[in-house]
Formats: structure tokens, sequence, C-alpha cells
């Protein structure tokens, strides 16, 4: 598998990174060494082996159905690039 | 009065408790000692200096009430990953901005509620993404450390928790708090002749630490001793509810395993680790390591972990698949910088390619990658499923011997620059520690002697899953033999 710059286009707009086109030929580099170095592991026989999801056994814990935490709304702001009234200011997302 | 930042963490805490200073001269010396290194060491992005000492009198009254904590009046420097309340947070990313938490990490309160002194925040990689400090938004840590003869070009103290090992190194602390997703905490602490320890993934809360790779991150300290890490990670680890992923077990009294002798316990050398054009002073040293154990009454065993050579690139698709998910979140809305485009869409991508660093960006897009559509099966599964060999190898050596013991790094500190145009030999820097995050265990990296060049060298212990005492036992038993009391050269 061999990353193309149209590929790279394509994962940038996935990743929601701005990339200008002069940048992209770089970066397929890039991307072709790091991952042809990755293409190792198709050298590990793992038929019949289970992912690994966790690495010590334990069973995930449960709390109660309950409200903990609230009436924050000036420190849950206070970082806001843009605020006002007790709302978070966001460019328009509907036409 | 003799320079009291050139105290351990156990001198400091014994000499507050007879009363031989207090916390506020204490803490002044590190305040000035930090004023006056940080312009050239650059460990610290944010200094506290009014917020130490108003720290240091509430633990000086405290002590003189007969109320201290463990860590009462010690001044700790902290990782910029950490979460600290009212203190400016960035991971040393732009995309963060000016963020300055409302909260606390768990860790952070942790050390806080035992008394402990925050001297302000760490410098690290961007993200905790790099091995050499480089992609940090506040510029290169200094390396205390120089090459000897002369060559006084400037040295990383590695990466990501750069900031903390040259503070250690430097006496700009007593001790300082870190991370490690790959190597983070022990690759640092092996270039600056300090001691580092991850402990079993759980132990260590990740509430409040910046996330890079969930299910690799982990908390932990850099400091000048055994012992002082001991002390450190005691305080650090707890069970959280806040964390999920933190395990619901007593921390152990792990101080007193430090001394323990190791007379009976088998140590494991991996023969995968004997790496093709490995430096001589590493093969030294390592064999060194052997035979101090050995002289100790340690039972050495050959054992063999056969899919070693797939836990780095395993690594990096596991985690940047993991940080491209948890990188999600900087979108410029709710806090962070944010870069107005033509659209809602424009406004995100334009937000994050200048929020990002070149290094977060190529590590976000190859997560991306590895788990769009068609992909997915063939990469992020299929390192899972080596994941679990790996972890397999270690079960099955871990039937036969009680530790293990390797190098920490590669190579010594190296010169900016020197790995910067390849991003895959950077990568390579974690070739040691790697494994003990995948797998989820303890390790620790401790200084063991020095190169041709005068620079230092550290060992690595690696344990069972939960077993930090082994690390412990074993790196008190290779500092004690190893005597390595050897300091940089004040240049600063």
């Amino acid at each position: 598998m061999s990353v193309t710059k149209e590929d790279v286009r394509k994962v940038a707009r996935l990743s929601r990174i701005a990339v200008e086109d002069g940048r992209l030929e770089t970066l397929a580099g890039e991307l072709n060494g790091i991952l042809g170095w990755i293409d190792q592991l198709n050298e590990v026989d793992v038929e019949g082996v289970e992912p690994m999801t966790s690495v010590v056994e334990t069973v995930m814990p449960m709390r109660a159905d309950v409200v903990t935490d609230g009436d924050k709304v000036d420190e849950i702001l206070a970082n806001a690039p843009k605020r006002d009234d007790g709302f978070f200011v966001v460019p328009k997302a509907v036409e | 009065m003799t320079d009291l930042t050139k105290l351990t963490l156990a001198g400091a805490l014994d000499g507050l408790e007879k009363k031989e200073f207090s916390s506020r001269e204490l803490t002044q010396g590190f305040v000035d000692a930090i004023a006056a290194a940080n312009p050239v060491i650059n460990a610290y992005v944010v200094e506290t200096p009014e917020k130490a000492l108003d720290m240091a009198d509430a633990s000086d009254a405290r002590r003189a009430n007969g109320e201290a904590g463990k860590l009462d009046g010690a001044p700790l420097g902290i990782k910029d990953l950490y979460c600290t309340k009212g203190v400016r947070t960035t991971a040393c990313s732009n995309i963060l901005d000016e963020f300055t938490p409302t909260y606390e990490s768990t860790v952070t309160q942790n050390l806080w509620d035992q008394g402990a002194v925050m001297l302000g925040k760490l410098n690290m990689d961007e993200f905790a993404m790099g091995s050499s400090n480089e992609t940090s938004r506040f510029g290169e840590v200094a390396n205390p450390w120089r090459r000897a003869g002369g060559d006084n070009a400037k040295l990383t103290p590695g990466g990501s928790s750069g900031g903390s090992a040259a503070a250690v190194a430097a006496d700009l602390c007593l001790g300082a708090t870190a991370s490690d997703t790959g190597g983070s905490i022990r690759q640092p602490a092996a270039f600056t002749g300090t001691v580092g320890i991850k402990p079993t993934y759980g132990r260590a809360s990740r509430y409040g630490m910046v996330a890079f790779a969930s299910s690799l991150d982990q908390a932990g300290p850099i400091a000048k001793t055994v012992e002082d890490s001991a002390i450190l990670l005691e305080t650090m680890c707890s069970h959280d509810p806040k964390d999920t992923t933190s395990l619901p077990v007593e921390t152990p009294d792990w101080r007193a395993d430090v001394t323990k002798p190791i007379k009976g316990m088998r140590i494991g050398i991996p023969k995968e680790y004997r790496m093709d054009g490995m430096p001589d002073a590493i093969e030294g040293l390592w064999q060194q390591g052997i035979d101090w154990l050995k002289d100790q009454g340690a039972e050495i065993v050959d054992v063999s972990l056969p899919h070693t050579k797939y836990a780095l690139p395993a690594y990096y698709i596991v985690a940047p698949a993991e940080a491209s998910s948890n990188l999600a979140r900087y979108d410029g809305m709710r806090y962070g910088a944010r870069v107005a485009g033509d659209n809602l869409n424009a406004t995100y991508e334009e937000s994050r390619a200048a929020g990002f660093g070149a290094e977060v960006q190529r590590r976000l897009m190859i997560g991306t990658y590895v788990l769009s559509s068609g992909y997915y099966d063939a990469y992020y599964l299929r390192a899972q499923k080596v994941r679990t060999r790996i972890l397999q190898d270690f079960r099955d050596v871990f039937e036969k011997v009680d530790a293990l013991l390797t190098p920490a790094t590669p190579c010594a500190a190296f010169a900016y620059g020197e790995n910067a145009d390849d991003p895959l030999a950077m990568y390579l820097n974690d070739i040691f520690t790697v494994t003990a995050n995948l797998a989820g265990l303890p390790a620790i990296a401790v200084p063991a002697g020095l190169d041709g060049q005068g620079l230092p060298l550290g060992l690595q212990v690696i344990g069972k899953a939960l077993d930090e005492a082994a690390c412990f036992r074993v790196g008190g038993a290779l500092e004690r033999a190893a005597g390595f009391v050897a300091k940089p050269e004040k240049w600063w």
C-alpha cells in the first residue's frame, strides 16, 4: 500500500487539519516511510489471537446513575475563545 | 548555609522534620535557582514563585502544629501535562493557547494533599509526542550534561518529559512529575543521570492529565534517587473513581523495598534487547549490571521475548490511532486557540493547522489513516493482536524470572538536530522502553555509569504487573553497586 497525494488530502480532511497543496508531496513521503516500516507487522502470525483491549484484567466499574456535579457555568466557560451571556459563541453551523 | 537545592527529597524531608531549615528557606532556594538557571535551561514554562512561597509558609505552619504530611514542604516541579487549577496548562501546544484549568488532576492533588509545594510547570514535547523536547511550543530544554572535552553542543535531555528530567538533574526541584506513553519518563531519566519509574498501567489516575494515548499513558516521577522515586510514586498512585481504568488496589510501602536484598531473585536477560550496532558503552554497561546483580546473590537467567522487534511498529499504530481520537477535542470551540475560517469546517481545519506542530500533525494523520475505513483491520486490529503476543511473551518469561534487566536507551543524550530530519530514527529512542507500555508493566530507569564522552547511561528493570516492588528492589541494588554520584558540571 502506498500513500498518494490524494490519500494525504483525504486524511488531512478527515483529521480536520488544513494542509497546503505544497506540503502534500512531503507528507506523503513521510507517511509512506513510517507505514512501510510498520508493514513488518505482517510477519507476525496472529491467527486465532485476540486483540488486546486491556493490559490488566479487570471489570469495568459501574457507578450509580445519579447527578454528582453541576452548576459550573462560569468554570465551564472560563477558557472559551468567545462567550456571551452564559453560552459558547461558535461560527454559524447551518446555512 | 549549605545549598539546600542539592539535597535529595529524602534528605530534605529529614531536614524539615528535624527543623534544620524551614520549607520557606528550602523553597526560596529553589525559586532563586530557577530564576538564575531557567533562561538557559528552559525547564520551566510557567514559574509560580509566589504560589510556592505561600504553600511553603502553609507547610511550615502545619509542621509547627504537628500536622505534616508525607511530602510536607517539599518543592516539586509539575510536567505541563497535568491540569493545575488556576495555573496555565498547555501540554506545550499552541492549540491550548492560555488554557487555565478550573480543576486539579488527581495525581497533583495527591501531592498537595501530602503537603508538597509547586514550583511551576515543566517543559515537554508537544502533547508528549517526541523524544527530544524539541516539539515544545516553548522551545528546547538544555540538558545540564555536556560532552567532556570542551564540546559545548547543546544536548537534549530526552523527551517527552525533558523539562522534568533537566529540572531534577540541575537541582531546580527536589523531584518532578512526568508521564510515560512509550518511554517518556525513562528515556529522559537515562539521558540526565536521574531515576524515572513508570508504574503498572492503572496504578495512577489519568484524571486531569492531558491525554495522548489512553491505553498507554501512565503517570510517574523523575527523581534524584531510587528512594526518592519510591516516595513520590507512593503518593502519586491511588484508586480514583474518576478514571475507569484506575485499579482498585492498595498502594504498597515501596520505600521499604529499595533497601531489601536481592539475594535469590531471578533476573531475566532478554536476548532480543541485544541489538545490532548497539554502542559498546551500552553493551558494557548492561554486562556490568548483570555482574552487579550476580555479585549480590541474584540468579541470572537468559530469556527470550520473541516479539520484541514488533513492539515499536505496533506502538506507532496504537499510539497515533488513540491520539487522533483524543485530540479530536481540540476544535477551537470551547477552549484553546480559534482561527476563523470561511465556514465551520474551515475554522476547525485552520485552528488545528495553526495550533498543532508538525510532529503532532504527522501522528494525527497516521492515526486517522490507520483507523480509516478499509484499513482498520489491516493496521489497528493487527497491532492490537501483536500487542497480545507481546504481553504473552512477558507472561511466559515471568513464569521463570522475577524481573528483567535491559539497557534503558540505545544511546546517550544526542545533540539537537541530530535526529530531527528523520522521524524513524527519533522513534528508535523508545526501542527498549515501549514494550513495558504495550504490556502495561512497571519499569524503572536507574543511572548506572558514564559513556566515553562523560554522559550518563541508564539501566532498566521491568517487573511483573503490580510488582513495582521488584523494580525498586533491583533498582536499589543497581544504584548501590553503581555508586552513581556524578553530577553535571555547572555551566548555566
